[in-house]
């Protein structure tokens, strides 16, 4: 019997109208556990890097975390994978809610989508029932419209529906993935899914998870819940309110934007406004809040309410969101919250990336006040701040004028505009938009997160250390006086030492070892959940989460019948982390494309930087490109990485040869 | 039959607060698990005897238990529209029925149907009570008593009123039947 996962995945194969029910090897979950893990290998197996994004050979692969629908809260996750039109890297783009459990129940690890339909179709999942079925009625119908009438065709009201909007119809290369509740937005995984036809996948499952200890993993849950009720009560002290406590960043509940408003950049992720957030602005957004919210919701089997149901005149015409997507319109626009909250509707129908999205049209309208675009590329184009905005999105969805070219991106965009429009494509990593901040002294923790990581999405590598120091020693010694999260007591003393100021502050302190250290602690904790379906709200983004690394190689092996501790966890966890590096490295990755945002800090320390880099790449067991070595490669049983890496002139020859026992660097655990 | 009508009896109820639900059906993957055999040893809400109604659109969530089983379907149904929204036949019922999929185990068809978590020893609360932090379910235990044997009285003039409708004759058989059976 297998536990935790059903050892089955369903391929589709959309040329050929195929559908297979195909059993996994056991072995692979010993070696990646699931969701991102086994992903990646899939990746490396079937998607050679010559693979292009808008290929019928470009998996779409829905792989759901390896404890999904067991009792463990919070583990709810689907990774979605596809080789990205806008980066054409290896993307990884998360949802949560509810469609990886009810794909579980249905009997499946992972959704397996190759070729590309002749028609728009849908895929209908009723456990060992698979069809495709027509999906003509439905082209050009926005996200959750689609996820409803589907409801209604199949007479299914509780089937779960993942489908695209027009923007993933139309292959806008930040199209999302939209399921409701959640959405996988990053990196076009939605573009992918339209050009392979296929609108909408929708599941309904009856079978069980099985469970190997239950006892033991019961109480494990158990102890989880009662820890979330405390830690619920007791808000970190010293923190901005919206991640004080657990879950996502709490902008559903908690009212108070001062900190993002007043420090993340408005516009095209260009103007600080430091005395934003009066009285006045807070009273009139705590009423569109209060009007517009209709409920906090929560994801499958979790108790935290990150995500709401937002109205939009009527109940009917509602959507649900959650986190730092209430803002980004608004901010783009230099609006107000209501017009972020209903632009966002239309913007969800269509299903796109609101970080992508909003970020792309102010870039248009930046060229056009520069006149790099004019007037005559956009025709029509509304008088008013927030008609500009409706219009672009509508242009950019459905592809029309200049609309056809910002789909791409700003960084494709500006590319093929030219005339000097790369300078304002000037927020992206790895060609994709990052969260507008613009800040003043280097920060060598966010440095190397912003460098490496794979995803290009802060939120996906940053977590469980302190984004900043506490001002005094007393809050300090508070904070780490019961930081049982920490890998060892290190941790705390580089925190302790902390200072907002002087010799042991930014860039100089925490020092690059210790900054190794603890971007390496925090991306390894993403790379576990990743791999298990635990959403980061529970585990590696906030600080003291109920689920860290001396709980997590107990629940899993309980969970999934595996024999798991630190060391052999992060063992695997480290052979995930290299194998996503290798898919892309595979595909041209270099320590160039590893850089921040030009202008992300003003006070920049070239040879600092570099330092950081070149111990932070030794630290992993890359070398100083940034590929992982031969002793690495060997030591996490990923030889036939390297004979790849050999063939392909990667790798050097020379040094080949069997590594020395204790000869590979990693200082990386 | 005994006379003394002061025995207390205890009552047991889940109270729901539709308000409060955040929709993330732990009681159902809880309960799942819990009347799992072994105990725990797996999940699957389509053997839950909780499911929670959900209209995430229209903001409904209703977690609704699985109550008695009834060999026939009722002679009437009902049908629910609540803003605008029309919800499929039967939505809102707890009776395990043959008219729908509802409450009843996926592969047998046998009837489901809550116990309160019943064991020994027993639970503080059920579990879904106790999974549920936003506090949407709540569990309430008060002893009453039990319902006072009606007065003889009250019997006769039953036992008239058929009488009247059937003759006294079959009246008397079908007592002596009973008590025989009895």
């Amino acid at each position: 019997m297998r536990y935790a996962e059903t050892g089955f995945n369903l391929e589709v194969d959309l040329t050929r109208g195929s559908i297979e029910r195909v059993p996994t090897d056991p072995r692979l979950t010993e070696l990646h556990l699931g969701g991102l893990g086994t992903n990646a290998r899939m990746f490396w197996d079937r998607v050679p890097p010559e693979v292009e994004p808008f290929s019928p050979d470009n998996l779409l692969v829905f792989g759901t975390g390896l404890l999904v629908g067991t009792p463990a809260p919070g583990c709810n996750r689907t990774v979605v994978s596809c080789i990205s039109p806008q980066t054409r890297f290896f993307a990884f783009s998360m949802m949560g809610g509810f469609w990886g459990p009810e794909l579980k129940l249905a009997g499946y690890d992972k959704l397996v989508v190759r070729g590309r339909s002749p028609e728009l179709v849908y895929l209908w999942i009723n456990d060992g029932k698979v069809e495709i079925r027509d999906a003509s009625r439905l082209r050009g119908l926005g996200s959750l419209e689609t996820a409803e009438l589907i409801r209604q065709e199949l007479n299914e009201p509780h089937a779960q529906v993942a489908s695209i909007g027009l923007a993933g119809e139309n292959r806008v290369f930040f199209a999302s993935i939209e399921q409701g509740r959640s959405s996988a937005s990053r990196l076009g995984v939605g573009a992918v899914m339209g050009d392979k036809n296929l609108k909408a996948v929708a599941v309904k499952g009856s079978q069980d998870i099985n469970i190997a200890r239950p006892a033991e993993f019961l109480q494990m849950c158990n102890e989880a819940l009662q820890f979330i009720k405390v830690r619920e009560k007791n808000p970190i002290p010293g923190v901005m309110p919206i991640l004080a406590g657990l879950g996502s960043p709490q902008e559903m509940a908690i009212h108070d934007e001062k900190w993002h408003t007043e420090n993340f950049a408005w516009g095209n992720a260009r103007h600080r406004r430091k005395d934003f957030w009066t009285d006045e602005v807070k009273e009139a957004w705590t009423g569109t809040m209060e009007t517009m919210r209709t409920r906090l919701l929560s994801c499958y089997n979790c108790p935290m309410k990150c995500g709401a149901a937002i109205s939009v005149d009527t109940r009917m015409c509602s959507y649900m969101m959650k986190c730092f997507s209430k803002l980004t319109y608004t901010m783009a626009a230099f609006a107000d919250l209501n017009f972020g909250l209903r632009i966002a509707q239309k913007a969800t129908e269509h299903g796109v990336d609101a970080f992508s999205a909003p970020q792309t049209m102010a870039f248009a309208l930046e060229l056009l006040e520069a006149g790099i675009l004019t007037e005559k590329d956009m025709p029509g184009l509304p008088a008013s701040n927030e008609g500009k905005f409706y219009w672009l999105l509508d242009r950019i969805v459905r592809r029309e004028g200049i609309g056809d070219i910002l789909a791409n991106g700003t960084y494709w965009a500006a590319k093929e505009i030219g005339k000097g429009a790369e300078e304002y494509a000037h927020n992206n990593i790895k060609k994709t938009e990052q969260l507008p901040l613009k800040l003043g002294m280097l920060n060598p923790i966010y440095f190397l997160m912003y460098c490496t990581g794979e995803k290009a999405n802060i939120t996906q590598i940053e977590g469980n250390f302190p984004q900043a120091p506490f001002n005094t020693r007393e809050e300090r010694e508070a904070f780490v006086a019961n930081w049982e999260q920490v890998p060892d007591e290190r941790f705390k003393q580089w925190f302790l030492e902390w200072e907002t100021r002087g010799e042991k502050s930014i860039p100089q302190y925490p020092s690059v070892d210790a900054t190794c250290e603890i971007v390496h602690w925090q991306e390894k904790m993403h790379y576990i959940d990743d791999a298990t379906g635990m959403c980061a709200g529970l585990s590696s983004f906030p600080l003291k989460p109920p689920f860290h690394i001396h709980i997590l190689p107990k629940l899993i092996s309980c969970g999934a019948g595996l024999d798991l501790d630190e060391a052999r966890l992060n063992h695997v966890t480290r052979r995930n982390r290299t194998l996503v590096r290798a898919n892309n490295i595979r595909r041209g990755l270099t320590r160039e494309d590893e850089k921040p945002p030009e202008d992300h800090w003003r006070k920049r320390f070239p040879e600092l930087e570099k330092k950081l880099l070149d111990e932070y790449y030794k630290f992993k067991g890359w070398n100083l490109d940034g590929i992982p070595t031969h002793a690495t490669l060997h030591e996490l049983d990923l030889d036939y990485v390297a004979e790849d890496f050999l063939r392909r002139g990667i790798l050097p020859r020379e040094t080949a040869s069997p590594p020395l026992p204790g000869s590979s660097k990693g200082g990386a655990a | 039959m005994t006379s003394d009508s002061s025995k207390p009896r205890t009552i047991k109820t889940i109270k729901i607060n539709v308000d409060k639900c955040n929709g993330c059906r732990a009681c159902e993957v809880i309960c799942s698990a819990f009347h799992a055999q072994p105990r725990y040893s797996s999940t699957n809400p389509a053997r839950a005897r909780v499911r929670v109604i959900r209209e995430p659109l229209a903001s409904i969530y209703v977690p609704v238990y699985a109550g008695e089983y009834t060999a026939a379907e009722c002679a009437g149904r009902d049908k629910y529209t609540i803003d605008g929204k029309e919800y499929a036949e039967c939505a809102f019922c707890r009776a395990s029925c043959p008219s729908r999929g509802f409450f009843k185990e996926p592969d047998s068809d046998l009837p489901l149907k809550c116990d309160m978590c019943e064991s020994d020893p027993s639970l503080k609360e059920p579990l879904c009570v106790q999974w549920c932090l936003t506090d949407a379910l709540t569990f309430e235990e008060r002893q009453v008593e039990e319902t006072p044997a009606p007065a003889p009285e009250e019997v006769d003039a039953g036992l008239e009123a058929l009488a009247n409708k059937h003759g006294w004759d079959k009246v008397r058989d079908a007592l002596g039947r009973l008590a025989k059976e009895e």
